[in-house]
């Protein structure tokens, strides 16, 4: 096999590869194997040191991250014909109103349960809020000379107060499974949506 | 060997190939087949990979009437190599634990 051969099959082999990095790759190849040749071996032998290129072309694009060849596949797919427009036009009073409302539906789940966590951190924060305030009654109830009122209520501060230790750790806890399960069903959502260009 | 470890090996590999003087790609296989084999699309992913990290930078000079790229090192790549020899300490100390461990197995 020749250089030209070589960097041909090559070329076919990484067509699914954004085309400025299929162009790279080959100026890489065609580099070393002039640097081969230049060093006393024959065309044919530069080229044979380099490898198969379908073995090649394998590690390449096991090396290249699936999101690159995923884009490149789908930009392919979305080449339509005039009638598959005229299509997609008239039909879009169905498919259109089906989209958005699916999209309203997931939308409005996320709110659903982010709201969840806004709620109970506004739980927490007027706990917190209170506390503090009645501590600061106690005192008003201190300098009036109601010691065993004062008292009393400076307890119940303290009491909720520590209370609202507890209630953080939960929110937190809370607030990272949410955060979690959202990243999971939108990435779910994402690999739908892709699985689809691919096909 | 865990991929991880090799990739980040191969890449210290090759800025210590660029460190003396700037090279290009099949003088870099060159230099370093005595020590550890390398595949052309090895070379270029790590290439590419030090390129976007700053490591080193790219430029293309005349060579006998075509133009060669040539990798030369940045700061930054130094730096890497440096840390390098640093990690390297940790990692020979954490490997003569495992064997200590081995011998008392017998």
């Amino acid at each position: 096999m020749n250089k030209k051969e070589f960097l041909l099959e090559l070329q076919k082999g990484l067509s699914c590869l954004p085309s400025k990095d299929v162009e790279e790759r080959i100026n890489f190849y065609s580099e070393i194997i002039d640097d081969r040749m230049e060093e006393g071996l024959t065309e044919c032998e530069a080229v044979g040191e380099i490898g198969e290129v379908q073995d090649i072309v394998t590690q390449i694009l096991a090396d290249t991250p699936p999101t690159k060849l995923v884009k490149e596949n789908v930009k392919k797919n979305r080449r339509l014909n005039p009638w598959e427009i005229v299509f997609l036009v008239l039909g879009s009073p169905i498919w259109l109103s089906l989209l958005i409302s699916a999209f309203a539906v997931i939308f409005s789940f996320f709110v659903v349960i982010w709201s969840i966590v806004i709620s109970l951190w506004a739980v927490e924060i007027s706990i917190i809020a209170s506390s503090l305030g009645v501590i600061l009654a106690s005192l008003l109830f201190f300098f009036q000379g109601k010691t065993l009122t004062a008292l009393a209520v400076f307890g119940a501060g303290v009491l909720s107060l520590g209370l609202s230790i507890f209630l953080f750790f939960g929110c937190k806890a809370f607030t990272k499974g949410i955060a979690i399960l959202t990243k999971k069903i939108a990435l779910m959502i994402k690999k739908s949506i892709i699985g689809k260009g691919r096909a | 060997m865990d991929v991880q470890l090799k990739r980040g090996l191969l890449d210290v590999c090759v800025l210590a190939a660029i460190k003396n003087e700037d090279s290009y790609g099949y003088k870099i296989i060159k230099d370093m087949k005595p020590f550890i084999e390398l595949s052309e699309s090895t070379l270029y992913t790590i290439l590419k990979r030090l390129e976007s990290t700053n490591m080193l930078t790219v430029h293309s000079a005349e060579h006998g009437g075509r133009l060669r790229k040539y990798y030369h090192i940045t700061k930054e790549g130094v730096r890497r190599i440096e840390d390098f020899k640093d990690e390297w300490k940790e990692i020979m100390s954490i490997y003569r634990f495992v064997v200590r461990e081995d011998k008392t197995d017998e």
